[in-house]
């Protein structure tokens, strides 16, 4: 326990850590809205969730070997993979959206090892990042370091997850996905598309993720296997907060990144991982064990 | 298998196939071997995932323990080969179940998907640990004993040890869901609710059944740690991509909740599997996500599932021969 030592020795690099884990909270909590909004609206939890992150982040990356600049890749990437998230319900999604929970369930686990296995084919194994140029922060006497694209990511998360908001707010595409999400049938009643409200919410969720996934190209690195560990980060942030609960969302977000970090300088890097999923099934058994009081399960 | 000499008489001729199956075909007796773990692997993961209702995702955990406590045991306990390994295949069945039972009451409250998830970062999260634990030998894996018997010998021997593990995997199963443990967890997966509200302790039957499973993985587990005889965290003990997945699918293939179901499944993914994963040069792993898709998308009710839709007289329910057709329909 001679990291906790250090803590307690030097509390400047709480600071950093704190930092850090707070900045990339804001990407996990795109993530994690695109998932909560095609889970209320679809009833569908989308295990390749992940995999959308990874391949935006990949659409940043060969931008960035283009010689453009990645920032640009955020909005690309949003755009890709609303092609690819329409295509995927053209092809999959719509068979399975009123089945039975764990169909859908199994088709998206085999959706996510799909696009893991192709990406790892395609892009190869290798570890990338898309280098964005901007300089380093440095704070209380260059004691506290913060590379400014990760406070550029911070903002441009704030500004997709608003944009988001507002259009579901204002768009009348937006409000017909509300509606949706409130009662399927009164919307079909009420002349609404919901098979089209489906393709729109899903090719948003997987958009909102690649738009995520840019950003974690530059702030971070990108592999083909790290779908996975996102799936169950937004999965825990939807848990802890609940359905449209945007607020939450984001305060979980911001808690899990902090966490997430901490845990990892605690345990050592190669226990992060581990950590992340731990905590996933720690927060299931936890808030469980809590409905249990009042005779009641997570459903 | 209508009588019961019929039933005997395909009994006895699987098992003579099965113990003859090494002389007949010497050269895959590896293969072969790997069958019988795949049978044990989804007629296992059909216990929670197909007669009681809980999807796990994440039952490799099991496989992986079981795995690690017997080639601890082997590395550890001093004794020979063939004491070594019985003792540690107990020891890595008894783990195993000692962790269903330990996990059991809390994982075994979620419900529905909730339970998949949180099965699916179990497995994972086991995986990632056990690659960073020093004691286990960490990321760089564990080696099994050498085999002391002559060439050739190890893997017959590995064969009947595999088929005795699946030998005994079925009957125990078939009688399980004949009787009241059977009828139990099908009604926890019928109504959960209304199942507790019988009088029925839900939670004891759940981990009973998961303890199941568990001893039944664990063991396979011991085996195929000393029939690889090197032991890595990701690729061999926690492999949730490959085995994890597989028990899923081959159950799901055969049709879950059946007992033959799994069987069924297994041996069809089995073989081809076999036959045909050689040819796809390394985007196995991209077919199998693809085989996920199409299976759950077009076939969701299985090999026998479906055969019992087409023909429901012969699985025993009663089909209304004379209905007339209604006037102007079809």
């Amino acid at each position: 326990m001679d990291s906790i030592q250090l803590l307690f020795d030097a509390p400047i690099l709480s600071v950093q850590l704190l930092l850090d884990g707070l900045l990339i909270g804001a990407i996990f909590a795109l993530a994690a809205y695109g998932m909560a909004l095609v889970w209320g609206v679809m009833n569908l939890i989308n295990i390749a969730q992940g995999e959308f992150v990874m391949l935006g982040g990949y659409v940043a990356f060969f931008l960035a070997q283009a010689g453009v600049h990645p920032l640009f890749g955020v909005p690309l990437a949003a755009v890709v993979l609303f092609v690819l998230g329409w295509m995927l319900y053209r092809a999959v999604i719509f068979r399975v959206v009123d089945k039975d929970l764990f169909i859908s369930l199994l088709a998206t686990f085999g959706l996510s090892i799909l696009l893991q296995q192709l990406a790892n084919e395609v892009f190869g194994a290798d570890v990338r990042t898309a280098e964005s140029g901007f300089g380093t922060l440095f704070l209380f006497d260059g004691m506290v370091t913060v590379a400014w694209i990760k406070v550029v990511a911070f903002v441009a998360a704030l500004l997709a997850g608003g944009l988001l908001m507002l259009f579901l707010k204002k768009s009348r595409l937006g409000r017909a996905i509300r509606a949706t999400a409130q009662n399927a049938r009164a919307a079909r009643i009420m002349g609404i598309d919901t098979n089209r409200v489906y393709a729109a919410t899903y090719s948003l969720n997987a958009a909102i993720c690649g738009a995520a996934g840019a950003l974690v190209a530059m702030t971070w690195i990108i592999h083909p296997y790290l779908g996975l560990p996102y799936t169950a980060r937004a999965f825990m942030i939807v848990v802890v907060a609940g359905l449209g609960n945007i607020a939450a969302v984001f305060t979980a977000a911001l808690g899990l990144g902090a966490a997430e970090n901490f845990a990892g300088f605690i345990m050592g890097a190669e226990y992060q991982a581990g950590f992340v999923f731990a905590l996933l099934v720690v927060i299931l058994i936890v808030r469980n064990a809590w409905l249990h009081r009042k005779r009641r399960y997570l459903q | 298998m209508s009588t019961p000499i019929m039933r005997t008489l395909f009994y006895a001729s699987v098992v003579l196939l099965a113990l003859a199956a090494p002389l007949l075909a010497p050269a895959f007796k590896t293969q072969m071997a790997f069958l019988w773990v795949m049978i044990v692997f989804a007629l296992s993961w059909d216990i929670l995932g197909g007669q009681m209702g809980y999807n796990s995702f994440g039952n490799i955990l099991f496989f992986g323990v079981g795995m690690y406590a017997c080639a601890i045991v082997q590395r550890d306990s001093g004794l020979d080969y063939f004491p070594a390994l019985y003792v540690g295949m107990v020891t890595g069945a008894m783990v195993a179940v000692g962790f269903a039972a330990v996990l059991g009451s809390g994982m075994l409250g979620l419900r529905g998907h909730y339970f998949a998830i949180g099965t699916l970062g179990l497995g994972i999260a086991a995986g990632e640990f056990a690659s960073g634990w020093d004691y286990i030998g960490a990321g760089s894996g564990l080696l099994t004993p050498l085999f002391p018997g002559e060439i050739g010998g190890r893997e017959t021997f590995f064969y009947y040890l595999m088929f005795a593990i699946a030998a005994m995997t079925f009957p125990v199963l078939r009688w399980l869901y004949a009787g009241r443990f059977g009828l139990t967890i099908n009604a926890i997966r019928d109504d959960e609710d209304k199942a507790e509200a019988m009088g029925i302790h839900t939670t004891l039957y759940k981990t009973a059944a998961w303890c199941t499973s568990a001893f039944f993985l664990g063991l396979t587990g011991a085996v195929v740690g000393n029939m690889i005889g090197f032991i890595d965290p990701r690729d061999v003990a926690f492999t949730g991509a490959t085995y994890g997945v597989w028990m899923i699918l081959m159950a799901i293939l055969g049709g879950k909740g059946t007992l033959w179901g799994p069987v069924i499944g297994a041996v069809v993914f089995h073989v081809t599997q076999q036959l045909f994963w050689t040819y796809l040069l390394g985007w196995q792993r991209v077919a199998l996500g693809l085989l996920i898709v199409i299976i759950v998308v077009f076939f969701p009710l299985g090999i026998l599932g479906w055969a019992r839709e087409r023909w429901p007289e012969r699985f025993g329910h009663k089909v209304q021969q004379d209905l007339k057709p209604v006037q102007g329909g079809k």
